[in-house]
């Protein structure tokens, strides 16, 4: 698309000042319709489901730090304070769509029906992580959820959410992908590939940024200079939209019209949410290294939850006593299920050389054998629960 | 002289070499005031400005090729990534360009004042992005140079020495030992030079090799073998590329048994590359085939780590082997 040449006869500079770009913003900080705002068109059930997986999701992340400090795992990430933007962003899309998600996404995976048990799975490593044991913690994934697979690696997500898009287009099939990622992670050199080639090969393909103040340590001020990440799929030719993340239906509005944007223009669409990452970056992290409580404290006043609890208070559709009593619920079902899935086995050692390729290379084989034969050897030193792996079927399986 | 850690050493070298050179510049994902994820830059912004130690947006291509321009201007970069599992989208930035800057000038132009520091290796629980040891990818890149250290005196030697040498050098820090491994390390300012092997121990039977982490597990396995009475010659290569192959020819030609262990994939190791280049020199010496203790030919696993790492018994098991051939 070429743009009618706007010529002029002095040199004039154009400024990020010249380019504003509006924030979406439906609630009020108590949970008030604003005045001149729109209600998006939103159910009850579909109201209901948003606001339980935003709190289950709040429970699980306070329950899973506990448990990492007691050293039950070995690492966690919370989404505290960005609830909003990841359930109201998935809200807006069909259980058919595919999900590309960065690593602070699980209220989506939630959302898409994630169970307790299949998460304690994932975090504990055991024998019916989906993963088999091999990624750390909060790398979930799920095929029949159409979730895929998480990596560490930063932006990697991003082409390959505008590839999976442009698939999905020339099936025929009414999918989308909705890919998140956060502000740090735009600044990868696979962010402006894979927007480009969003954009450039028309690609159904839903950006969802999360702007969560913090990469890390390092603050956006830090991250860049410009205003945000919108623009700069303004200069891609993609259409953006930047919303009140902490504002669920500002959230879920801009998703919904994303959706039907990118499936009907068969082409990319950037949703900017603004929030804040209340929590530390993950288990490793301390935050009161680098940022103040008074900070934080600003932000907490803004709580997604409580925001949208009162929204839905207004409405008649929610009660304190429904709220005590789902809350208590979700506390005791996260504390079973890893109580639960903590006792089950490791995944066998045999799973050590699968999936490295479809069928395991001789030279891997042998690998694999020389290994077992070396622990038969030390048979006290390696797997601390022998009794976990039968390690003579494993020998087998490959013979 | 004061006892410090490995991560304090990378420290004292950084800290050293800012103060003794204006012109040195450290960038990096979250070094400034939080002192990188590791706090390896504690307290250098502080110490140096903003201008000369601070914290880039999350990109590793940016941030080597940044480097790469900055050295090419006469100063000295020394740049941060992260994690080595994350060095991988500034390849292009350091293979085809940070290692070819002087040859493709014929001298005109060169980036040797770049280094590139990123903690490597496993045993940290980390899984597949978090473990790896990516070694062997830079040693087959002619143009650079690639240090590993292994105790907190050469963390800051080595350092030192790479940030002043005149070619663009890789920097791996063995970050499972960061703090475990603590030893004596001068306050001042020393160099330990480039390319030349230590051996750390005396024997007469076996020689084991290796570098970084992996040295604590050739020394445990050198004492188990010294119970049987096997005497290892155990030898820290320090310098990958380029290696000291003399010191090594020595100790083969004396022990006539070679075993080097390294905890990356055993395919395509630096290993394979020690193990052709000894053969070649030391054919007639040898009385055992030279065996490789490696990591597996998968990715880097999480729960099986213990199982996957080449860790003393796997050693002390080859030591048997080549002695008993």
């Amino acid at each position: 698309m070429t743009a009618k040449a706007n010529v002029i006869g002095v040199p004039r500079f154009t400024e990020i000042t010249d380019l504003t770009i509006p924030t979406l913003s439906i609630l009020d900080a108590e949970g008030k319709l604003r005045k001149d705002a729109h209600e998006p068109l939103i159910n009850k059930a579909t109201a209901m489901k948003i606001y339980q997986d935003m709190a289950y999701i709040r429970i699980l992340d306070e329950r899973m730090v506990a448990a990492q400090r007691q050293g039950r795992l070995s690492f966690y990430l919370t989404c505290t304070g960005e609830e909003a933007s990841v359930v109201g962003s998935i809200a807006g899309f069909k259980s058919h769509d595919m999900v590309m998600s960065q690593y602070r996404e699980q209220a989506a995976l939630r959302y898409r029906g994630f169970s307790s048990e299949q998460f304690m799975n994932q975090l504990l490593s055991n024998d019916l992580d989906f993963g088999k044991g091999r990624q750390m913690p909060i790398h979930y994934g799920s095929r029949e959820l159409n979730y895929m697979t998480i990596s560490s690696t930063l932006a990697t997500q991003i082409p390959q959410a505008a590839g999976y898009a442009y698939g999905q287009k020339l099936s025929g099939k009414d999918a989308c992908t909705i890919c998140y990622f956060g502000e740090g992670a735009a600044s990868e050199g696979d962010f402006h590939a894979g927007l480009n080639m969003a954009a450039v090969s028309n690609c159904p393909v839903v950006f969802v940024v999360r702007n969560n103040g913090y990469a890390i340590s390092t603050p956006t001020s830090e991250q860049f200079s410009g205003d945000g990440i919108a623009p700069r799929g303004i200069g891609y030719g993609i259409s953006s939209i930047r919303v009140d993340g902490n504002d669920i239906l500002a959230v879920y509005a801009a998703s919904v019209e994303a959706r039907k944007l990118a499936l009907e223009k068969n082409a990319p669409v950037i949703v900017e949410t603004m929030s804040y990452r209340l929590g530390a970056h993950s288990t490793s992290d301390d935050p009161t290294n680098y940022r103040s409580s008074a900070e934080e404290d600003v932000w907490r006043k803004k709580d997604p939850i409580l925001r949208m609890k009162n929204w839905m208070l207004d409405k008649g559709w929610w009660s304190d006593q429904q709220d005590h009593q789902l809350k208590a619920q979700y506390k005791k079902e996260i504390l079973d299920a890893l109580k639960s899935q903590e006792k089950r086995p490791s995944p066998s050692i045999s799973e050590l050389i699968t999936d490295v390729y479809k069928t395991p290379p001789a030279h891997l084989q042998k690998q694999y054998k020389d290994l077992l034969s070396h622990i038969d050897k030390y048979p006290d030193h390696y797997l601390p629960n022998p009794n976990k792996v039968d390690h003579q079927t494993a020998l087998t399986q490959f013979n | 002289m004061p006892q410090i850690n490995l991560l304090q050493a990378v420290n004292s070298a950084l800290d050293t070499a800012m103060a003794s050179d204006q012109r040195v510049i450290c960038l990096g994902e979250d070094i400034g005031e939080f002192g990188g994820v590791f706090r390896a830059t504690s307290k250098l912004q502080e110490k140096y400005g903003k201008q000369r130690c601070f914290n880039t947006p999350i990109t590793e291509q940016g941030i080597v090729g940044f480097s790469i321009g900055l050295a090419a201007q006469g100063s000295v970069a020394v740049a941060e990534i992260q994690f080595a599992d994350y060095i991988f989208p500034a390849f292009d930035q350091i293979v085809n360009e940070a290692a070819k800057f002087r040859y493709r000038s014929g001298d005109q132009f060169s980036c040797g004042g770049l280094t590139i520091r990123t903690p490597y290796g496993g045993g940290i629980a980390g899984g597949l992005y978090h473990s790896q040891s990516p070694e062997a990818y830079f040693c087959h890149t002619p143009g650079l140079k690639v240090v590993i250290p292994s105790t907190a005196y050469q963390a800051k030697g080595l350092l030192l020495a790479s940030i002043r040498d005149p070619d663009p050098v890789i920097f791996f820090e063995p970050k499972a030992i960061y703090r475990a491994e603590v030893g004596e390390v001068p306050d001042q300012d020393y160099e330990i030079p480039l390319g030349i092997a230590e051996v750390v121990t005396r024997g007469t039977d076996v020689t084991l090799l290796g570098w970084g982490a992996q040295m604590h597990q050739l020394h445990r396995a050198a004492k188990m073998a010294l119970e049987d009475g096997i005497q290892c010659e155990v030898i820290d290569l320090r310098t990958l590329l380029p290696w000291d192959l003399e010191t090594i020819v020595a100790s083969v030609n004396k022990t006539g048994r070679l075993i080097v262990s390294h905890e990356a994939p055993r395919t395509g190791g630096f290993a394979g590359e020690i193990a052709a280049a000894i053969q070649e020199e030391c054919f007639l010496s040898l009385e055992s085939p030279i065996i490789r203790v490696t990591g597996m030919d998968t990715p880097f696993p999480l729960v099986f780590e213990k199982e996957y790492l080449p860790d003393y018994l796997k050693v002390y098991e080859a030591i048997k082997q080549s002695v008993n051939f």
